[in-house]
């Protein structure tokens, strides 16, 4: 049996310059930098694209070994992470590949906003998958349930490689048009996926 | 029959889902569906024949995935044996006298390709290539590509089936809810492409519900001259008591299908979620409707990976700069395979509002075939103009076609016969609007008749090809007046010639028509206004000449294409302002002096990059190169290069001043006259193979420039071989090497061991996120940069002792 994919669309989150401004590595205060990001975000005005696809996989535990549906891992990173979590929900976010566009562009024509740009992508990502959380969030809050830290392929002993199996579970290239390259690389690359354990 | 045949009068019915019934019969989670035509092949033929059954024309064979990055080459083959024949008994078995097909079905590989993912596209090609082959020697009827949700990979694999087979080719893409294609492409470019790449019938399929791809298949039929094809989702999924359930119902869902067969879909059928109960429902419904006829849409266009430009009553302009006829700089550009040169060109002209680009690189001492290739693959990266390939070796043409993401410009053909043996071909093939030059073995004609006798004669030759008039542009060539004072006048009368008699579109190298003159501006902007008003379709041209922009806006605003004038005076407006500005005082930002003692010198610890470049333009005529590098360029990156040693200046701001003194080099650059200027020792830089961040590796690359080094950089994703032999070429003394991701970082090490193997002179820094300098000693490494700054230093040591 299949589990149900989900695929939804995001309007877009609320931006938050400070933490783009951090990810590009400004402490302080930058005049010429804030006016320079704020070209850069209005030239990426439109060019993103928020969607994510998910589904739910109920917890077994096999001896040492937790079945999480997609995979049977032996990661206790991942097991602490889920202590008493009976569910998970799995997803992949994206915010699509124009971003990746717009950086390769300023690579050549200026790399301060070929930064700023993949600070701004980073930053979206993020908050896009901030703002799914809390969807789901309040959707457990009805049933009592609360949701613990997201928690990705390559934190602590949860290898890199179970990439492979996140994508065939969720059809990532099919429904949100995210890939995974030889070196478990995604493209578009503001892209992430992670398991948020149900409790 | 042919499937081709039938579908002239007839409309063909597909069918629906395979996946949701094979997990129904019990596929499980991660399986993959294709071994079931092996292991299960009474349930694959069951399904087939239940689709038959309630009135599937076509069946695809169960082969969606059935490619050789899933499956080894035995495997793949039995796989695609049985899928095939499974499906040929299913229609063997069904006692309807409907006629039936089945469809080799190619799904997308999975992978993204290059240069956002990894998969090379004439890697793409071989896939499917190998797919198509068996699909062919086990005798599929036609070709479905489907669910294609990136143009370039939809190209591949109808290149693919094209090369290697002689079967109809249906191809459908999968569309979000904006209407566009994952990467980008809206519904006219799709049609402008597939059209070109000779498709038998095009369209759309999965994602999502017949009602939501309504818009998207109109503008199907709105562009297409080939038969539509229309294969939904049965809605949006939900799940329900453990099981997947889609929110549309066979009715309306035959309803939706229906009413779009009604305004000209020709192929209909379902896609996920849908099963025999819905195509039963759509073939009942339609059981009445006369299929529409299919209409030539005789649309003049190009296309790039995300939309069509086509030529009509407005003007297209043709940004003419990337061209190194008559420019030095740009010469010595190509001679040193400075693409970023040939982008910045390419930026700038689209930022001036052209619509296409063209792309010549030809120089005799280069190799044009592969410097036309990757200028064209690096310019639809990052621009989405329409391209127009300009070249007369045909082997270059050919290449750059190929890997064109849409449907190219091509300029040009002429009348001579060699000439059209060249390139008809290649439009065929490949797709294209073809430039055709009124010109052959006699020369070009003086009268106007003449041309228009040419254009006639290449018209007659192209349909031999069974390339449309639709996809000629004339070029009945403008000739400078200083050498003949009638040529205008011919070239004028030969434009209104080709568009009233023949019916089709005009192009024209504008600025020939001044060549000798003083102020060329002047009468090009004039000859422009003249040619648009005899009938002018399209215009190769400069986009910074004010004048040529002057007339384009006023000529659109004076023919009422330009609503309420609303871009002529967006762009009429600053020119009044700059005007006015001109004649006060001209204040550009204040770079503070005194504090750095230079004005040049504040400006680049500011990060003024147009003020930076002004300034140097001032000095150069006054001080020698060296001096105003040494004394002007270099203090000043050093106090910003202290700054962030010392962390009182901050990456970005490190950067901003790095392109101001880029800039200024570049004025340096374009003002020398022979010899360049001493540079420091060579520097091979590199992302490692597999990985794709190149942030870090541009930074520290810029960096060095700045502090004359003489920086090669080989990219991203670049194999150890490529680097060595790089290396080794240039006996380059420093090897930077990025890499980000903890997977790559094998292929840094072993990138190291070759190098010291056969370049031991080197030394080798490595730098990236995953990196420190303990990292760095355990792959052998000289040297760990934590930052673009200490990169610097450690090459400024390196250059100090490579003397003694």
């Amino acid at each position: 049996m299949k589990n149900t994919v989900y695929t939804i669309k995001f309007a877009p989150p609320a931006l938050d310059r400070g933490e783009i401004l951090r990810y590009a590595g400004v402490r302080g205060d930058a005049p010429e930098i804030r006016a320079l990001l704020d070209e850069c975000i209005a030239e990426a005005e439109g060019k993103f694209r928020y969607t994510v696809c998910y589904t739910e996989f109920p917890i077994k535990r096999e001896g040492g070994a937790l079945n999480i549906g997609f995979t049977v891992t032996q990661s206790s990173a991942l097991a602490k992470n889920l202590i008493g979590c009976e569910s998970i929900v799995l997803f992949a976010a994206t915010v699509g590949l124009e971003i990746d566009r717009l950086i390769a562009r300023y690579s050549t024509l200026s790399p301060t906003k070929a930064l700023l740009l993949d600070a701004l992508g980073g930053e979206r990502i993020e908050s896009l998958c901030n703002s799914f959380c809390k969807d789901i969030a309040t959707k457990k809050s009805a049933q009592g349930k609360v949701l613990r830290p997201r928690f990705s392929a390559g934190y602590g002993d949860f290898p890199i490689e179970e990439q492979v199996k996140i994508f065939a579970a969720l059809d990532c290239p099919k429904r949100i048009g995210v890939s995974l390259n030889e070196s478990l690389l995604m493209s578009p690359s503001k892209s992430v996926t992670a398991i948020i354990g149900i409790k | 029959m042919k499937i081709t045949e039938y579908l002239k009068k007839n409309i063909v019915y597909l069918d629906g889902g395979m996946g949701t019934l094979l997990q129904s019969r019990g596929l499980a989670a991660g399986e993959l569906p294709e071994r079931w035509n092996i292991s299960h092949p009474d349930e694959i033929k069951n399904i087939h024949l239940a689709y038959f059954n309630a009135g599937s024309n076509i069946v695809n064979a169960n082969t969606f995935g059935a490619n050789s990055l899933k499956f080894s080459g035995e495997e793949l083959e039995e796989i695609i044996r049985c899928a095939i024949e499974n499906a040929h008994r299913a229609s063997a078995e069904c006692a309807l006298d409907h006629p039936r097909w089945v469809a080799l079905d190619i799904g997308p590989t999975g992978k993204m390709l290059k240069p956002y993912g990894d998969l090379d596209f004439e890697d793409a090609v071989s896939v499917f290539a190998q797919t198509v082959k068996l699909g062919v020697k086990y005798g599929a009827d036609l070709i479905f590509i489907e669910t294609m949700n990136d143009s370039y990979e939809s190209k591949a694999a109808l290149l693919a089936a094209k090369e290697n087979s002689s079967l109809p080719v249906f191809v459908s893409n999968a569309y979000g809810e904006d209407g566009k294609l994952m990467t980008g492409a809206d519904p006219a470019a799709m049609v402008a492409m597939l059209e070109g790449l000779g498709a038998d019938a095009i369209g759309v399929n999965c994602s999502l519900g017949p009602k939501a791809l309504a818009g998207v298949v109109e503008k199907y039929l709105e562009y297409s001259s080939l038969p539509v094809l229309l294969k939904p989702n049965a809605g949006l999924p939900r799940a329900l008591d453990g099981k997947t359930l889609y929110d549309v119902s066979a009715e309306d869902f035959a309803d939706e299908v229906c009413s779009l067969i009604r305004k000209g879909v020709r192929i209909a059928g379902g896609c996920c979620g849908t099963t025999p109960e819905y195509i039963s429902a759509t073939v009942k419904g339609s059981a009445e409707l006369a299929p529409v006829a299919i209409e030539k849409k005789n649309i003049t266009c190009v296309s790039s990976y995300t939309h069509a430009v086509c030529f009509g009553s407005s003007p297209i302009l043709i940004g003419e700069r990337i061209n190194p006829t008559g420019k030095k700089r740009f010469k010595e550009a190509l001679r040193e395979h400075d693409i970023d040169y040939i982008l910045r060109e390419g930026v700038a002209q689209e930022e001036k509002g052209v619509h296409i680009l063209d792309v010549n690189v030809g120089l005799p001492e280069i190799d044009e075939r592969e410097m036309l290739t990757s200028a064209v693959c690096e310019l639809q990266a990052i621009i989405d103009l329409p391209l127009q390939i300009d070249t007369t070796d045909a082997a270059a043409m050919e290449s750059a076609l190929r890997r064109y993401n849409g449907k190219a410009m091509i300029n040009s053909v002429n009348g001579k016969k060699e000439s059209m043996d060249a390139v008809f071909p290649l439009a065929k093939k490949y797709g294209g609007l073809i430039v055709a030059l009124t010109l052959d073995e006699s020369g070009i004609p003086e009268r106007a008749e003449d041309r228009l006798a040419i254009a006639r004669k290449i018209l007659v030759e192209a349909e031999r090809y069974g390339i449309d008039k639709k996809d000629i542009i004339f070029d009945p060539l403008a000739l400078t007046i200083s050498a003949d004072p009638t040529s205008a006048r011919e070239t004028l009368r030969a434009l209104r010639l080709i568009s009233e008699e023949l019916g089709a579109h005009t192009s024209l190298g504008v600025s020939n028509v001044s060549f000798g003159l003083p102020t060329r501006d002047i009468i090009n902007g004039n000859f422009f206004s003249l040619a648009l008003a005899n009938g002018l379709s399209a215009a190769i041209m400069n986009p910074y000449s004010t004048e040529m922009m002057k007339t384009y806006f006023a000529h659109r605003a004076l023919m009422g294409i330009d609503e309420n004038c609303a871009e002529y005076i967006a762009f009429a407006q600053p020119l009044a302002e700059a005007v006015s500005t001109a004649t006060a005082q001209k204040a550009p930002v204040a770079a503070p002096a005194e504090e750095y003692s230079s004005e040049l010198r504040g400006a680049i610890v500011k990060g003024l990059k147009e003020r930076a470049a002004q300034l140097t333009a001032e000095l150069v005529s006054s001080l020698p190169a060296m001096q105003i590098v040494n004394e002007h360029i270099i203090p000043a990156l050093d106090i910003v290069g202290a700054g962030f040693e010392r962390g009182t200046v901050y990456l970005p701001q490190l950067l901003m001043s790095a392109e101001a003194a880029k800039a200024s080099f570049e004025v340096i650059k374009s003002n020398m006259t022979g010899g360049n200027a001493k540079s420091k020792c060579a520097v091979v830089i590199a992302t490692v193979k597999g990985d794709i961040h190149d942030i870090g590796k541009n930074i520290v690359k810029l960096i060095l420039e700045n502090y004359g080094f003489s920086v090669t950089d080989l990219g991203r994703d670049v194999s150890p071989e490529a680097i060595v032999s790089a290396t080794v070429d240039l006996r380059a003394p420093i090897v930077v090497l990025s890499a980000l991701m903890t997977t790559t970082v094998p292929a840094m090490e072993q990138t190291v061991r070759l190098l010291r193997k056969d370049a031991p002179w080197c030394k080798i820094m490595v730098g990236g996120a995953v990196l420190n300098a303990e990292y760095a000693d355990a792959i052998g490494a000289d040297k760990y940069a934590k930052d673009a700054m200490e990169a610097v230093r450690y090459a400024e040591e390196i250059e100090k002792n490579l003397g003694k």
